[in-house]
Formats: C-alpha cells, sequence, structure tokens
C-alpha cells in the first residue's frame, strides 16, 4: 500500500512538472513579447529594455523555467539595483495588466469560484444519483422515460446558453431572482443563497445527465447480478435490498468519475462566471485571456493542473478502500 | 467536453461483424422514429451550411452586410420593429448596432461549425486508431511509451489548457488551430478503448490462426483485427461529433475559438451578452441551433449504437 501511494505520488509530482514544462515552452515560443505587454502604450526601447533586463527575459529557456520553477518554491526577487521587488513563495509572478501578485489575485477569488463548485458538485451528484436510481429500478416506466428525455436535453443544452436563458427568464422578465453577485453568507444568506442559486445549477445540470445515465445502467447492470438473486430469493424487501446490496455496486464506479469531474469544475466555472459576471478565478481567466495576461493565463493552466493530479490521486486511494478488488491488486 | 465522450462509452463488445450487418443497421435505423427525426434535422442544418452562399444571394444579405436602415441608432443600436428586427427580409433579425443579417451569420456560422467539428472527428479517430492499434498488437514498448502518453494527455486540464494554448498562439489559421487543439487531447480516450480491444483481439484463435497459416503483419491489423474493431469506432466517432461541436462553441464564446470576421453561434452568444435583456432573440436562436445540433447528433449517435448491438446481436 505504501509503496502503491509513493509511486503514485511520484508519478503525480512529474505530470505536474512536465505540464508546467509545456506550458511554460509555449509560452515562451509561441506568444508575443512579454516586456512590450508589461511595457504598456507609453513607451520607448530603452524602457523595454530595462524591462526585459527586470524579468531576466534575456536568459536562455531553460535558465529562465528553472527560476520560474524556483520561485513557486522558493520566492525570487525581480530586478537589480535600488528597485528590488521580492516576491514571496509560491511564486506565479505578476500580471502584466494590474501589476497584482498573481498568488494574492487567485487567493481573493478563490472563496467565490469554490462556492460555486462545491453547490454545484452536490446539486449534480445528488440530483444525478436520484434520478438513475429511480430510472434504473424501474426500467422503462414512465419515469424512466421522463428522465431519459430530462436528461438527453441536460446533457445537449451548452452552459452559456442555460445559463443566459435563465438569467433572462428568472431575473429580467419574471424578476423572481437578482442578478448574481459575488455576496458572502455571513453578510446576507437569502441573498448569498439567490445569488448563488443560477450559478449552481446551471453548472450541475450537464454533470447530472451524465451521472443519471451512468447510475441507471449501474443499477440495471447490478439488479441483474446473481447475489441480488439471492438476495430476493431470501425474502429481503426492494428497500432493503436496494440500500444493503444494490447501491454500493451501483455506485462506486460513480466515485472515480466525481474525483475527475469535480477537479476539471475550473474549466466550467470559467463560462459560468463569465456570464453571470461573478468575480471568481473563471472571470479573472476571461479577462487575462482578452488582455493577454500571461503570467496569469499560466498560473491558472498549472492550478488546474494542479486540481486534476490531487482529485486524481484521491480517487486512487479512495477507490482502494471502497473496492477490496483494488485494494488487493495494490498490495 | 472530451471527457463526455470517455467516460460514456464503455467498454463495448469486441464482436465480429459480417458482411451484411450493414444492411441490418440501416435498415434498424430507419424505423426508429428519434433516429430518423434526429437525421431530418441534421440534413436540413447541413444543407443550410453547405448551401449559405446560395441563401444569401436570394435573400441579398451576406454575412458582413451592414444594414443601417434596419437599427435605431436613437437607441443604442436596437433592431427596429418587434423580435429582434423579424422581417420579411429578414426572417431572425438583424444583429443589434451593426444590422447584420441573422439568418446569414447562423447559416456561416453552421459551416463552420460542422468543418470544425468534422474534421476533428476525423484526426481523432485517425489518431485514436493508429496509435491505439499500435499499442495494443505490438505490445512491449511500443505499448508502454504510447499508454504513458495516452494518461498524460488525459491528466491536462484539457478545457484550460486549450484555453492558454490558443490564447497564446498568434492569429492564423483559427479554424484549422482549433481542430489540431481538439484532436491532439481528443484521441486518447478512443486510443485507449482500442488498444484494450485490439490487446484482447491479438490473443484470439482467429488472429492466431491467421498468424501461424503465413499472414503478414499488414494482413492481420488490416484483414483480421480492424474489421472487428468498426463498429466501435464508428459508435466512438459520432458520439463524439457533438462534443466537439459543443467544444468549438465554448471556445468561441470566450473568445479564443474563431475570431472575427469569422461567424460562429458561439461568438454569437457571446456578443448578445449585452443585449440580452432587451434583444433575447439574437441570443435565443443561435443558442437554440447549437442546443439543437448538438441534441440531434446526441440522439443520433445514441441510436446509432443500439442499432449496431441489435445488428451484431442478431
Amino acid at each position: 500500500m505504501l509503496r502503491y501511494l509513493a509511486i503514485r505520488l511520484l508519478s503525480g509530482a512529474g505530470i505536474l512538472v512536465a505540464i508546467c514544462f509545456v506550458t511554460f515552452a509555449i509560452f515562451f515560443w509561441l506568444s508575443p513579447d512579454p516586456a512590450v505587454a508589461v511595457c504598456g502604450k507609453t513607451c520607448t526601447a530603452a524602457r523595454i529594455e530595462e524591462i526585459r533586463h527586470a524579468l531576466g527575459l534575456g536568459q536562455p529557456f531553460l535558465t529562465q523555467f528553472w527560476d520560474f520553477l524556483r520561485g513557486i518554491f522558493a520566492g525570487r526577487t525581480y530586478g537589480s539595483g535600488a528597485d528590488l521587488v521580492h516576491c514571496p513563495a509560491p511564486c506565479l509572478g505578476y500580471s502584466f495588466q494590474t501589476s497584482q501578485n498573481v498568488w494574492e489575485m487567485i487567493t481573493q477569488r478563490l472563496p467565490v469560484s469554490a462556492t460555486i463548485a462545491i453547490g454545484a458538485a452536490l446539486l449534480w451528484v445528488l440530483a444525478g444519483i436520484v434520478l438513475g436510481v429511480i430510472s434504473g429500478v424501474r426500467e422503462n416506466s414512465w419515469w424512466d422515460r421522463g428522465s431519459l428525455l430530462l436528461t438527453l436535453g441536460g446533457a445537449s443544452i451548452p452552459s452559456f446558453v442555460l445559463a443566459l436563458a435563465l438569467q433572462y427568464l428568472l431575473v429580467v422578465v419574471l424578476q423572481v431572482l437578482p442578478f448574481p453577485q459575488g455576496v458572502s453568507f455571513t453578510a446576507d444568506p437569502q441573498l448569498w443563497f439567490e445569488s448563488y442559486l443560477m450559478p449552481w445549477v446551471v453548472l450541475a445540470t450537464g454533470y447530472a445527465a451524465l451521472y443519471a445515465r451512468l447510475t441507471r445502467a449501474n443499477v440495471i447492470d447490478t439488479l441483474q447480478e446473481n447475489f441480488m438473486r439471492t438476495a430476493r430469493a431470501k425474502g429481503l424487501g426492494p428497500v432493503l435490498i436496494l440500500r444493503r446490496h444494490a447501491l454500493r455496486p451501483a455506485l462506486t464506479p460513480i466515485t472515480t468519475i466525481f474525483g475527475m469531474d469535480f477537479a476539471w469544475l475550473l474549466g466550467g466555472a470559467l463560462i459560468v462566471e463569465t456570464v453571470f459576471g461573478m468575480n471568481g478565478l473563471g472571470l479573472m481567466t476571461e479577462q487575462a485571456i482578452q488582455k493577454n495576461d500571461q503570467p496569469v493565463i499560466m498560473a491558472v493552466t498549472l492550478l488546474a493542473a494542479f486540481f486534476v493530479v490531487i482529485g486524481n490521486l484521491v480517487v486512487d486511494i479512495l477507490y482502494t478502500y471502497l473496492d477490496p478488488r483494488v485494494r488487493i491488486a495494490a498490495r | 467536453m472530451t471527457t463526455v465522450t470517455g467516460t460514456q462509452a464503455g467498454p463495448l463488445p469486441a464482436t465480429q461483424a459480417p458482411a451484411g450487418t450493414g444492411r441490418r443497421v440501416l435498415r434498424g435505423l430507419a424505423h426508429d422514429k428519434g433516429a430518423v427525426a434526429s437525421v431530418t434535422i441534421l440534413i436540413l442544418f447541413i444543407l443550410m451550411a453547405a448551401g449559405a452562399p446560395l441563401l444569401t444571394k436570394v435573400t441579398g444579405w451576406g454575412p458582413d452586410t451592414l444594414n443601417p436602415n434596419a437599427i435605431n441608432p436613437n437607441l443604442g443600436g436596437e433592431p427596429l420593429g418587434h423580435l429582434g428586427g423579424i422581417s420579411l427580409a429578414h426572417p431572425f433579425g438583424v444583429e443589434p448596432d451593426s444590422g447584420r443579417d441573422i439568418l446569414a451569420r447562423i447559416a456561416y456560422g453552421a459551416r463552420v461549425s460542422f468543418l470544425i467539428a468534422f474534421s476533428a472527428t476525423i484526426l481523432t479517430t485517425t489518431l485514436g486508431v493508429v496509435f491505439g492499434m499500435l499499442a495494443g498488437f505490438f505490445h512491449g514498448w511500443v505499448d508502454q511509451v504510447i499508454s504513458r502518453l495516452m494518461d498524460f494527455l488525459m491528466a491536462f486540464p484539457a478545457l484550460i489548457f486549450m484555453i492558454a494554448i490558443l490564447s497564446a498562439l498568434p492569429s492564423g489559421n483559427r479554424p484549422l488551430l482549433l481542430v489540431i487543439v481538439l484532436s491532439v487531447f481528443g484521441w486518447p480516450y478512443l486510443g485507449r478503448v482500442i488498444r484494450g480491444q485490439a490487446l484482447s483481439l491479438t490473443e484470439r484463435d482467429f488472429v492466431a490462426a491467421a498468424r501461424v497459416s503465413g499472414g503478414k503483419t499488414r494482413h492481420l491489423v488490416f484483414r483480421e483485427i480492424l474489421p472487428n474493431l468498426l463498429s466501435t469506432v464508428v459508435v466512438m466517432a459520432s458520439l463524439s461529433v457533438p462534443g466537439f461541436v459543443g467544444a468549438e462553441a465554448g471556445l468561441s464564446f470566450l473568445g479564443v475559438g474563431v475570431t472575427p470576421p469569422t461567424s460562429s453561434w458561439g461568438q454569437m452568444i457571446s456578443s448578445s451578452l449585452q443585449w440580452y435583456s432587451t434583444d433575447p432573440l439574437y441570443f435565443a436562436i443561435p443558442g437554440a441551433f447549437l442546443f439543437l445540433t448538438v441534441l440531434t447528433l446526441t440522439v443520433f449517435g445514441d441510436r446509432l449504437r443500439h442499432a449496431l448491438d441489435a445488428g451484431e446481436a442478431a
């Protein structure tokens, strides 16, 4: 088990460094000169040279990459002589646009994105599993057909279309909800709930549809297993069979996908936050894209990769507890 | 987007596809109401995309023709008339501010959407089949290298990474860039399934029989193994098309996909953000086209899988 864990941790770290390297390389070779971006509109050739020197842009590629990597763990110092700027670890650089510390920008906006992501995840797991179990147990009933139609629509509607439609209907026409805003729970619980309701629903819809389908298929498969027949033959009631025997094998595979999907959420949050104008990581990234603010885009890419790697790791470890067969294989 | 195709397509049975299967599958689809309805809508959309230049010639409004007479400059460029300026000349209304014809932009947007989705599907399928077969057929270090590469690509936060790459790349041929980026991150999902099936097929008796009777590698791969993977490939490819349509729209919506002057549905919805409260049809029309396209493509892929399963069981 320990050996397995060590291998998984090492490969996770390896993937992170590789993603770091690829991202850095892409920005190094493909994108426009960052010194010009930093300099802004009133700019002279001498000033560009100065910035290039301060950011260490004249250095060879590998030296720059090493400085960047070291900055994340140990912090780094920009510039020379009188105007030294120290950037404490974890240092992801400074935004070209606002000159803010990128790490601080991220930590400021993380609560909004985390609230959207966690709420949506709870919603989709709940809705998806409930819908899936109902239609799996009552296969080919009207419940099943209705939920199939619902999941098909839910899986097909692009999140930004759903977001705009909901906002138009509920906020502009019916006026039952306020325009979403990044208010904190402690400041105004009701406004908080009303603000986050639409982002949660929009982000959860596609996933809920997918989970409902998967749960349905798993439940139908499990109900046909021999041990289910044994349970029925013993005279157990349908509810007890479902609770004690069917749900665990049917839902274990869902855990794997959930870990992955949760880790991927940053991408979905990007679109939802853009439509609803909520100031989280997604909106920050969107603005960085518009202005070609490289340090911010890079930091977000790395953060997203970090979540994916961690998500994979957690799922693998969790799985060894949920599924005894994997536990034995890992030993 | 690509995760969806990856997780939906579970292990498909590696069954043999005899010669009559194709006709049987087609007959099954023709009796399937859902399949017929979705194919009809898709054909209409594809005709609209293909005939876009003809369409604009008939109506007289190209995708970039400004019509200052259709908008009200005193109301900030709001379209004149009800429902976003719907009239005989402009059946879907006009774009606020510029007065461009929405029908023309929808038709040209469909071209981009289908072109990118189908090209990405072809490229993804080719890469997935080639690398999956290589890994599954040759085992050993070839398998190791390809499998690690697939693991690595699937561990990437693909959407964020695509955004990063596309925003860093200089503007060139955007549709081509999109196809390449979507395919690079898309092929491992098919590749992994193909590898697994090829791995088990190479152990089967009929392949061993072909091998001992002197079959060359090329014969084994193309004549013995590939035909058995055909239905898996067809199903996974058709189910990946709606994912690519959605991905292209999403990336264009975020401003890193297809850029102006090329018109695309995602881009139209993105520019409707500032108008949605006064001119809701400006986002509803491209939104409905996008939704219907993804929906019908998904239904078609799903029904095709059913028909193939049934055709093989028969």
